[in-house]
């Protein structure tokens, strides 16, 4: 059996990437990833309030990062047109996604749409 | 207490930040709910001074953010919801709401700036982030070799449409008018491109696809009754500015767009709250003339608290009534 990459309750932001998404969007019921890149100014902005939502929400809600420019296929796959841009997963499907950097509470706000 | 509250983190409030740091005022900076600021999303600057071969957005932030806090700069992530005035006898000040927290300050600075406005026309809402975008810097790289449209005509359009050549095999900028706004080095340079092209007196009407942005629909600006269809995978929007003033409502003076009023001391209607940078009603909206701004905020900030304090140093008079 392949060893597990992800821990249980993470209370960061996890890294994940076009080949270990599919493992964190199956191993977690409800997981928030931020797909950004270094190119992007918001994305600069938004990976603070990703961390600390990760700390405030761990065992409720995970986060995880992926970086679009070295994971073309996860990007193409769901069809990533803008940046910052979260997508929601629940029981392991895709259930919707926030487009754009905002503060804190109103991301949280969006997120729990998608519970 | 602290004595000046800055909220809004762009090169205004940063720039009021410095100078209120070094002026040893106790300072606070409440960032959230209005940054990132729009200078972030700018590729290159290169009209602000010391920087002769231009400098990206999001760097000159970075720079600014190093400096402020290297005086001592306080941050603090919030979103702000009101201001009220403090109405105790003890002190003069403002109160201000940000999220669950409450913090109390002597002046207040607006540096909230301004966000990109929207054209409002269907297919805008359902398509962002599904080709429409109010980011060039962000997302011009997921459009290698496609055809886009570049809505607008000013500085911010016509840079953004240089920009996105980088990857687009064309860029379509669709103005209102029949010439750009746009200062003078950027339209040679847009004339001079071969990837850009022109409609001009063109105003968008619907943005259409299917999952995906497909084209944009424009009318004739003289002649609403012709309309033609252009194809294009990315469709980004620069019109225009809405200043982030609203949650001032009926606290300080604005002019008919929103902008608010300040005087030469960047004092605004009400007494101890100062304003500065893109959200202000004045000529020439530029990082340069913000960082301006910013400084004349501070300073006569600090002067007004002194005043409160009686450590007034001279003979320091403020313009107030």
């Amino acid at each position: 059996m392949a060893e597990e990459t992800f821990i249980d309750n993470p209370d960061t932001a996890l890294v994940v990437t076009d080949s270990t998404i599919d493992e964190a969007i199956t191993k977690y019921p409800f997981i928030v990833v931020d797909c950004w890149a270094e190119w992007c100014g918001p994305c600069k902005m938004l990976g603070p309030i990703i961390e600390n939502l990760a700390k405030k929400k761990q065992g409720e809600i995970v986060f995880a990062k992926l970086d679009v420019e070295t994971n073309p296929q996860t990007t193409s796959k769901y069809g990533i047109r803008s940046i910052p841009n979260l997508l929601v997963f629940k029981d392991g499907s895709k259930v919707g996604d926030v487009v754009g950097a905002m503060p804190e509470d109103k991301l949280l706000e969006r997120i729990n749409t998608f519970k | 207490m602290y004595d000046i509250i800055i909220i809004g983190s762009g090169p205004a409030g940063l720039t009021a930040g410095i100078y209120a740091s070094r002026a040893n005022m106790k300072t606070l900076m409440i960032t959230s709910a209005f940054s990132p600021s729009l200078i972030t999303t700018t590729d290159l600057v290169e009209n602000y001074p010391g920087f002769p071969e231009g400098i990206t957005g999001l760097e000159l932030i970075e720079l600014f953010t190093r400096q402020a806090k290297r005086f001592g700069l306080e941050t603090v992530e919030k979103d702000v919801t009101s201001l009220s005035r403090l109405t105790g006898t003890k002190s003069t000040g403002w109160e201000i709401t940000a999220g669950d927290d409450t913090y109390r300050a002597s002046a207040v600075i607006i540096a909230t700036g301004t966000e990109y406005a929207h054209l409002d026309v269907p297919g805008e809402t359902e398509y962002t982030g599904k080709g429409v975008s109010y980011c060039a810097t962000c997302d011009g790289p997921f459009y290698r070799g496609s055809d886009v449209v570049v809505v607008g005509g000013g500085d911010t359009a016509v840079q953004e449409a240089l920009f996105l050549t980088r990857f687009a095999r064309t860029v379509t900028i669709v103005h209102r008018r029949d010439r750009l706004r746009a200062t003078a080095i950027l339209q040679e340079r847009a004339f001079a491109n071969e990837k850009i092209r022109f409609e001009w007196n063109a105003v968008a009407d619907e943005i259409i696809g299917d999952t995906v942005v497909r084209g944009i629909v424009i009318r004739d600006a003289n002649d609403p009754e012709k309309k033609k269809t252009i194809d294009a995978e990315g469709v980004f929007v620069f019109t225009g500015n809405i200043p982030n003033t609203a949650f001032l409502g009926g606290i300080v003076e604005f002019d008919d767009a929103g902008y608010i009023r300040a005087d030469e001391w960047m004092q605004t209607s009400a007494e101890g709250i100062f304003a500065c940078g893109d959200c202000t009603k004045k000529l020439l909206r530029q990082v340069v003339t913000a960082c301006g701004d910013g400084a004349t905020a501070a300073f006569a900030a600090e002067q007004y608290i002194n005043e409160l304090k009686g450590t007034s140093y001279g003979s320091w008079t403020t313009p107030r009534g």
